[in-house]
């Protein structure tokens, strides 16, 4: 019931805000506020009771038939990766809602409405197990986002709102098509026609089928993501929504695509998935190294930080297609990591904007000196944007690396140069922006108390994770073990056709010329401890 | 005793914070109280520390801190653990140390600058990160402390941020630096994989027991590391860096780019020398590199005006000396040098540091001249440190340390007599070099009059770390001139003992012939470089001196190469191509909706016919079929 | 009684039918396309009594009522609009209606 509940208070409050933003829009503000603390809080409770479900497929589950003749029902599940994402989801959007405090001032609570209602979509996006119903909030998300970027955003905005939205759209319909393909698939074998995940998953296909409907699914999450040569709506949306959209957008939205490859991309078909995890992961590496060169030639701030999206998503597809656990680790850590400090870059954008009027880095610099605590904030977020180590993105970034290390050394070597890559770009966003002499003679404010409080707590949950990184990892671990279980049971049962063994065809530390020495074992992983040490032995 | 270790790099890190968040709030006093106290107490802890560890020698225990699991992902898991061994311990007692005597000289030295407090929190943060990186029980705990340094050296090269070529140097630094350690984090990766462990000790035991002398992947795995190490330690060829970071006020040059950050690398590599020395030809290429260094930035620094490039070039080129060291298998040696050239080169940055802030931030030597009578007490410690830098025999520290080395690099079984010379050409270049600049500076008898004299807070440290570069050495004398080894005997349980081929040849010669070139290089100098001298102006005009003073050309040939092309590749792209493919998409959508919509033109007689030829296609294909 | 085949009368009303259509589509005065609706649709009733001729049944003459009917309250609505028509755009071209179309096509095409 909580499940639903946290749905519902969203689209509730939204009603009531956009009711309420008629006659005083700073009701609406602090309605949109309450409602999502209000989530906060039931979602903390959630992850403080974590303990009681172990062993549990899912945390909490909420079923209800809605059309049964048509097998769709309102399944909502939670498990360690889903709570993680609303965790998120929630603390994202009580950002959101306070960095638009001051910017939106017209039609206040309809905008407050959209938002909610995205954050409703999104919320029923990473709880819904019944396919249709995933569809269906999949659909919700879309709409209010296109509101929200072509009523308030900036110059190029009815441009971008289009771009947004026949790009999802489009690779939604596809989806949908996929959708209703293994539907009919799946009760053709079994003569049950259902959209409930947990039945479909295990379905029997011909190997040409299932890599049609992976790809159906996967048009709509690599769109989402955005993986590489999908990924052009991005700049333009982010660069022309308001503050809020972009924060929203980013941090959250994005990870509704990362969200569903892990969720139904992968387990629903895993042999498919085996064929294509090379062009995956190469699509991953496209995606950081072109993103990194394109974020390094902007001029406009906000088409930079976007830039920077595409890249360190990038990171995520690669991870996704490593199949181990250490990569998917990596992947969720990324999702968390990269909603943050990339929502706090574009804060630090809109703040900026508020004060300077434009976003061209030319027409900025030497803003450190009036503004250092922001220059200190944008410091901060640079650096985890880099990847520096003592902040949440490091260990993501080095998870994902390693876990697709063990996998295919040729790519974790290159998608590595995407870390000297991001080097570049964010160093620059520092120069340009806070270092050098002043060019105007506009004179800004330092941060607010407002502003402050948000950029702290985002400093905060970029750098307590860096530093104890372990509770997310608990959190995730059950439901990464499930996945990573269920790609490696079904191929030791033999019930499907094997075919994962496409992507281990390349360089793994297993062909390398190895020095057996004949009659010892290898040494073997982490279980065994070595026997007293004594350096000097062989030297 | 196990948490006082997690203290040592905790302090620092505790002043960093609390700078941080409330400096601007606290009075200037305040700050450099905290700021040069976090570290002055982390070096009396590591005193303490190390007292109680020298004193519990013999049974021969390290002192491991294992705080908390860091990180713990599948078969993944790193610590936070702090390992305190004899190498640790030599490089926090330099840390800490020098560093305390560095944020003293600070207080002073940045006294009337804008960001006092930005500059001691930055200043805190590195040494607490340096202090991780030497204390890490684990590979990825020690790449935490790796980026940390990383990171503070960027901020304090551009501390200065207002001029943009600071900060182009400093980001120069991250980038150039990062590549290194990009490289070594594939190391890392490969090291995992094979062993399922980061731990350092359970490593250099797998690697012990697993991998044979010049197996693949040992090689792999030591050139990745190496990667990371010539990136800090500015080696060949990623040495472009350390020169133009001498942007950065002087005390960080002194503190990074002199005693600690730079050599990191050294540190690294002699913390995993048991994969290092599995791999002769790793062995060979670390010392080869390191020569090749020391000669190239040997000569570089012979053309250079400014004070502190001079110094930059050598402490490259000192560093290639260790290098050098190492690659032969003379690990204390090369732990030794690091030791003696931390107190002199950061003596030497110290006090040119004086001479140039109380010349109101004047660099060109040759704008200088004739301070020798004006600031006598900069004079004289400046003069020490260059001695111990030339290696003057007998009295300096730097004789008995970089003697050590060249007599291993002509004796040891992993060297070659061409190592030996690159040693001694090294050592006469940098005789040159340094007497050069000591007697443009200080000598002549016209120059500048400098502003005020300099304070307590600046004689203080460059007189303590004038004494150490003189007495430093008496702790590792040669075997042929006293019995007293205490350093290398220091160090014994670590590293192994060098096997001389060479013992033949007795020690003196070789001594011998150090002093000798140690002397006539400040000849050369006298007679040669001096400020009047014919030579020396007709050279500073010539083609050579120009390639010495741009660095042999390196920083051109990485602009063409690197710099430029990825510049380009970003601009010609800016609007992304791929977005072509949608707009074309888009193009031609709008071009068939213009085209059907010339059928919508809203004429009745219109509509009508197309509803009759319609109706007779409908029939014609019903009745047809 | 002169008895002529079906197929003539059909051919008849079907000939009339046409002779409505092309009056509809070539005329652009609109009360000449309003006459052509009303052939168009005596055709129609035209084939009715032809079917109940031939079937020998009285709905036959009761379909050609209702269509008069019909087609007598519609001429006068048509009439009613024609008016409007003329007193907005002041003209009976039919041509002049146009204003529902595409506006990126230009009128006269």
């Amino acid at each position: 019931m909580i499940l639903v509940l946290l749905i519902l208070i969203l689209m509730a409050g939204g009603l009531l805000a956009w009711l309420a933003g008629r006659s005083n829009p700073l009701l609406a503000r602090l309605i949109s506020l309450g409602v999502i603390i209000i989530n906060l809080i039931l979602t903390l409770v959630l992850y403080l009771s974590q303990e009681k479900s172990v062993g549990q497929r899912w945390m909490v589950e909420f079923s209800r038939n809605w059309i049964p003749r048509a097998g769709i029902g309102i399944h909502l599940a939670l498990d360690g990766i889903s709570l993680l994402m609303l965790l998120l989801t929630f603390l994202i959007g009580i950002m959101a809602v306070l960095v638009s405090w001051k910017e939106i001032n017209k039609n206040t609570g309809f905008f407050h409405f959209n938002i909610l209602w995205i954050l409703a979509g999104i919320t029923g996006v990473f709880l819904s197990i019944d396919l249709f119903l995933f569809y269906f909030f999949w659909e919700v998300m879309l709409i209010p986002m296109y509101f929200l970027i072509g009523i308030w955003g900036h110059e190029n905005r009815i441009y971008a709102s289009y771009k947004f939205f026949l790009f999802t759209q489009a690779s939604g319909l596809l989806m949908f098509l996929a959708i209703l393909g293994l539907y009919l698939v799946h009760g053709k074998e079994t003569g049950s026609y259902t959209f409930d995940y947990q039945q479909l998953i295990g379905t029997k296909m011909s190997p040409t089928i299932e890599f049609l409907l992976m790809a159906g699914f996967l048009a709509a999450f690599l769109v989402k993501l955005p993986a590489f040569p999908f990924h052009n709506w991005l700049p333009d949306a982010h660069t022309e929504a308001p503050t809020a959209g972009s924060v929203i957008l980013a941090s959250l939205m994005l990870k509704t695509g990362a969200y569903g490859l892990l969720r139904f991309a992968v387990p629903l078909f895993p042999d498919a998935s085996a064929v294509f995890a090379p062009a995956g992961m190469v699509l991953g590496i496209a995606g950081i190294l072109y993103g990194a060169k394109l974020a390094f030639a902007q001029t406009d701030l906000k088409r930079l930080v976007a830039y920077t999206s595409v890249s360190h998503m990038g990171f995520v597809i690669l991870g996704v297609y490593a199949f181990n656990e250490i990569a998917y680790q990596g992947v969720v850590m990324q999702m968390i990591a990269h909603g943050i400090s990339t929502g706090a870059l574009f804060i630090i954008v809109g703040q900026l904007y508020e004060r300077l009027h434009t976003r061209d880095l030319e027409r900025m610099g030497g803003l450190w000196k009036e503004m250092p605590a922001m220059g200190a904030m944008g410091l901060i977020f640079s650096m985890a944007s880099l990847g520096l180590p003592g902040l949440i993105n490091f260990v993501a970034e080095f998870l994902t690396l390693l876990g697709t290390f063990k996998v295919s050394i040729l790519f974790a070597i290159i998608a590595s140069l995407g870390l000297i890559a991001s080097a570049i770009y964010s160093l620059r966003i520092m120069q340009k922006v806070f270092f050098g002499s002043k060019n105007d003679g506009v004179n800004s404010k330092d941060l607010t108390l407002r502003e402050a409080v948000v950029l702290g707590i985002l400093v905060a949950a970029v750098f307590i994770p860096g530093i104890f990184p372990q509770p997310i990892i608990k959190t995730a671990r059950p439901a990464i073990m499930k996945i990573v279980n269920e790609r490696d049971n079904i191929n030791v049962t033999g019930a499907r056709v094997p075919g994962n063994s496409a992507h281990r065809a390349s360089v793994t530390v297993a062909n390398l010329p190895e020095d057996n020495i004949p009659g010892v074992a290898k040494y073997p992983y982490s279980d065994l401890k070595p026997a007293s040490i004594d350096l000097n032995k062989k030297l | 005793m196990t948490y006082l270790i997690g203290l040592i790099p905790a302090l620092p890190l505790l002043g960093f914070l609390i700078l941080a968040l409330a400096g601007k709030l606290l009075p200037k006093k305040a700050v450099a109280f905290i700021g040069v106290g976090s570290v002055s107490l982390s070096a009396l802890i590591t005193i303490y520390v190390g007292w109680h560890y020298l004193s519990d020698l013999k049974e021969g225990n390290d002192i491991t801190a294992t705080i908390y699991t860091w990180v713990s992902a599948g078969t993944f898991t790193a610590d936070i653990s702090f390992v305190l061994d004899s190498l640790s311990l030599v490089f926090c007692f330099v840390i800490t140390f020098v560093g305390a005597l560095i944020h003293l000289y600070s207080v002073e030295f940045m006294r009337h600058e804008d960001g006092f407090s930005r500059y001691f929190a930055y200043m805190n943060l590195f040494v607490g990160s340096m202090l991780i990186l030497v204390l890490a029980g684990n590979l990825l705990l020690l790449y935490f402390g790796w980026e940390g340094v990383g990171l503070c050296s960027y901020l304090l090269i551009s501390f200065w941020y207002k001029v943009p070529e600071f900060g182009y140097a400093g980001r120069k630094a991250f980038i150039v630096t990062r590549i290194g350690d990009t490289a070594m984090l594939i190391g890392l990766f490969l090291l995992f994989v094979s062993f399922g462990t980061m731990d350092i000790k359970e490593l250099m035991q797998g690697v012990a027991d697993k991998w044979n002398q010049g197996s693949p992947l040992a090689v792999i795995s030591a050139l990745l590391l190496l990667g990371g190490a010539i990136g800090k330690s500015a080696q060949l060829p990623l040495q472009t860096w350390l020169p133009d970071a001498m942007a950065g006020p002087s005390p960080v040059s002194a503190l990074i780019h002199a005693a600690t950050m730079v050599t990191a690398g050294v540190y690294l590599i002699a913390r995993t020398h048991v994969l290092f020395s599995l791999s002769p030809l790793v062995m060979h290429i670390v010392a080869i590199i390191g020569a090749l260094t020391l000669l190239l930035a040997g000569f570089s620094a012979l053309a250079q005006t400014d004070l502190k490039r001079v110094l930059a070039y050598s402490t490259i080129s000192q560093i290639g000396y260790m290098f050098l060291a190492m690659g032969i298998g003379a690990w204390s040696a090369a732990i030794f040098h690091f030791m003696i050239h931390a107190f002199f080169k950061a003596l030497l940055f110290l006090s040119g540091g004086a001479v140039i802030h109380l010349l109101n931030d004047e660099h060109d030597i040759f704008k200088m001249g004739g301070l020798r009578k004006k600031m006598p007490v900069v004079f004289i410690t400046f003069l020490i440190g260059g001695a111990s830098l030339s290696a003057l025999p007998l009295i300096t520290a730097g004789f008995y340390s970089k003697d050590q080395i060249l007599w291993f690099g002509w004796s040891a079984v992993g060297s070659t007599p061409w190592l030996w010379l690159a040693g001694i050409i090294g050592a006469l270049v940098t005789s040159i070099y340094t007497f050069r600049l000591i007697f443009i500076t200080f000598f002549g008898e016209t120059g500048p009059e400098p502003e005020h004299k300099a304070g307590a807070f600046i004689n203080i440290p460059i007189i303590t770390l004038a004494v150490l570069s003189l007495a430093g050495g008496f702790i590792e004398m040669p075997e042929n001139m006293a019995p007293v080894q205490v350093f290398s005997g220091f160090l014994h349980k670590i590293f192994p003992a060098i096997s001389l081929a060479d013992e033949a040849h007795s020690e003196l010669i070789f001594q011998f012939l150090s002093a000798v070139v140690s002397l006539t290089g400040i000849w050369i100098a006298f007679r040669f470089f001096n400020r009047e001298s014919a030579f020396g102006s007709s050279f500073r005009n010539s083609r050579l001196n120009n390639f010495f003073l741009a660095g042999w050309g390196f920083d051109r040939i990485y602009d063409v190469l690197f710099v430029k092309p990825v510049v380009w590749l970003s601009q010609i792209d800016q609007k992304d191509i791929i977005d072509l493919i949608y707009k074309y998409i888009a193009a031609g959508t709008t071009f068939f909706h213009l085209l059907i919509s010339k059928t919508q033109n809203g004429k009745l007689r219109w509509y009508a016919l197309a509803f009759s030829v319609g109706i007779v296609l409908l029939l014609a294909f019903m009745i047809l079929l | 009684m002169v008895t002529v085949s079906m197929e003539i009368q059909i051919l008849v009303a079907s000939l009339l039918f046409v002779i409505g259509l092309v009056g509809f589509l070539v005329r652009r005065n609109i009360i000449f396309m309003l006459m052509s609706i009303e052939i168009m649709l005596n055709s129609a009733a035209l084939v009715f009594i032809i079917a109940g001729s031939h079937w020998m049944q009285a709905d036959g003459q009761v379909m050609f009522i209702f269509i008069l009917a019909v087609s007598a309250a519609e001429v006068s609505v048509g009439l009613a609009l024609i008016l409007q028509m003329y007193h907005h755009f002041k003209t009976l071209d039919a041509d002049a209606l146009n204003k529902l179309r595409d506006e990126k096509t230009k009128p006269n095409q």
